[in-house]
């Protein structure tokens, strides 16, 4: 009963936050958004036993990343016109061109049953959501998807760098 | 499981446990900085000026809030408490004394005096400080003028960099007390836990060296040091107080606020200096423990681990306020250089070093 009290409440929490993220006139204020879904969804970690999620959920989103989105949105200013000219040519073309490799691939994984959905804890068992079952898990069991996630990141953020700052030599010299 | 109402009692306590020392700071601040600066300092209220600040809190009660008209208003007004609660909820992890035996519903249960005593702690105590900052940031930002929204990105910039030298610091912590010779059990991220973990001596063998300590300030020297420096730029406090830098931004991020409202933001600030000083004691200088309290028991002994714990904290003060009557404010430029190219590669330096010690300790040498 009190988790269900606990989960329409902090699940209302973060549905607001993202409203207001996606809604709010005011970039500041979608941060504020983001950062009350942010704390709802740790709410509803706790209530899953999921204390070390909960925290470095805090403590990385809410303590830094949020952070520094703050702090680029005020010294950048609101008040900047989006840049929204593409840099690349072909941009687009190869966008749709690599999001359909990746459905045509996931499709394959998906057709071909290699992986399934595991779904855990739906026993009577509580999961063990603490510091050493954590540790435990991600450092023996899931280091290899933990290490290429994490490569994954660092792609994503080099594309994000090379889309915002690529200028072709052409541009350049006009 | 505890009773709610204990779990009440114990949140009550620590928020009077905190509040109560901050007033007391305030004036202890004042009149250690005054004697430093060979002033007499506050005098007039109470024996040695001791109320001084409970009339300086009585007249931010009465005075007017005035809300300028060019602020966020919904924003302006959460920020002072967007400042108080991280800082008293920081507070609630540390142990301010030494468990005690009771009986409980006919059952022997064991008291500790940490409010939230949780296996993750040390991670809830960072989360705590790393959105401390939200009130800065937010207030500097809401209030529409110029210093203060220079004040917030400051706030910002500086926490970010000081906060992954503190994490790291805590996590060579953590990592000595888990392999601690003679512990079988895992983990220490409890602050609980590692304040019990520093009970003992060194040298249980030899007589003459038993009186040094086990605590984690001498094989972790380093890391003592990166994590004071680190919470005194968490705190902003000086020579770290640029976001209120009184000779270039007015007052900083709260140059906009008066009344209770400010008064809110002054007491978030001596309440993060305390509990950060409460978790330095309990990380490096062994939290409750001292001499004697052996030799006693039952809730004198408690008693007594509540007044060691007291005493180190007000030395760890004492350096603030040391700290902040000697030393000359940093420049930004060399606050970010001494954040990250300093204190950073220090601390992860002093961890891989830590790292090896402790694998040496767990598995024995490679050779061997």
């Amino acid at each position: 009963m009190s988790e269900l009290v606990i989960f329409v409440v902090a699940g209302a929490g973060a549905l607001a936050g993202a409203l207001t993220l996606i809604l709010a006139k005011h970039p500041v204020y979608s941060a504020l958004g983001m950062l009350g879904t942010l704390f709802s969804l740790a709410v509803l970690y706790v209530s899953q036993l999921a204390h070390f999620v909960a925290a470095v959920q805090v403590v990385v989103y809410a303590g830094a990343i949020m952070t520094l989105f703050l702090f680029v949105i005020m010294l950048i200013g609101v008040d900047q016109v989006e840049d929204t000219s593409e840099t690349i040519r072909g941009q687009r073309v190869g966008a749709i061109g690599v999001v359909a490799a990746f459905a045509i691939l996931s499709g394959y994984l998906w057709l071909s049953g290699i992986f399934s959905w595991e779904v855990v804890g739906t026993g009577t068992e509580p999961v063990n959501g603490s510091i050493e079952a954590t540790g435990q898990l991600l450092f023996a069991e899931w280091v290899l998807p933990f290490e290429v996630t994490s490569l994954l990141l660092i792609v994503a953020s080099v594309g994000a760098v090379g889309l915002a700052l690529f200028k072709p030599r052409k541009a350049e010299d006009e | 499981m505890m009773p709610i109402w204990l779990a009440l009692a114990k949140v009550l306590l620590a928020f009077v446990v905190g509040l109560g020392v901050v007033v007391l700071l305030v004036w202890f601040e004042r009149k250690i900085v005054s004697d430093l600066q060979n002033r007499i300092g506050p005098n007039r209220a109470g024996p040695f000026g001791i109320l001084q600040t409970v009339a300086d809190g009585l007249k931010l009660f009465f005075k007017e809030q005035i809300t300028p008209s060019r602020v966020e208003r919904f924003v302006f007004e959460l920020a002072p408490f967007l400042a108080v609660v991280p800082a008293l909820m920081l507070f609630l992890v540390v142990p301010i004394a030494r468990p005690i035996e009771i009986t409980l519903d006919g059952a022997p249960y064991l008291l500790s005096f940490a409010a939230l005593d949780i296996n993750v702690g040390l991670l809830f105590a960072l989360a705590m400080s790393s959105i401390a900052v939200y009130a800065i940031v937010l207030a500097g930002w809401s209030s529409g003028s110029k210093y203060p929204l220079i004040g917030g990105v400051r706030g910002s910039a500086q926490a970010i960099s000081y906060e992954a030298a503190m994490g790291l610091s805590m996590v060579a912590v953590v990592m000595w007390v888990t392999t601690l010779p003679g512990v079988t059990d895992m983990g220490a991220m409890s602050v609980n836990e590692i304040v019990l973990r520093q009970q003992g001596t060194f040298f249980p063998d030899l007589l003459a060296l038993s009186w040094i300590p086990q605590w984690n300030l001498i094989p972790q020297f380093p890391a003592f040091v990166i994590f004071m420096i680190a919470i005194f730029a968490e705190t902003n406090r000086a020579p770290f107080d640029l976001v209120e830098a009184e000779q270039e931004i007015v007052a900083g991020f709260n140059t906009e606020y008066s009344g209770m409202r400010f008064a809110m933001f002054f007491l978030a600030e001596y309440l993060n200096m305390f509990t950060m000083s409460a978790l330095a004691v309990s990380l490096f200088l062994g939290g409750w423990g001292g001499p004697f309290l052996d030799t006693i028991d039952g809730w004198a002994a408690t008693a007594l681990s509540f007044g060691y714990f007291l005493f180190k904290t007000g030395l760890v003060l004492f350096l603030f306020v040391w700290v902040r009557a000697t030393l000359p404010r940093f420049r930004y430029d060399q606050l970010m250089q001494l954040g990250w190219k300093r204190l950073i590669p220090t601390a992860l330096l002093w961890l891989i070093l830590t790292t090896l010690v402790v694998s040496f300790r767990e598995f024995g040498a490679p050779w061997a």
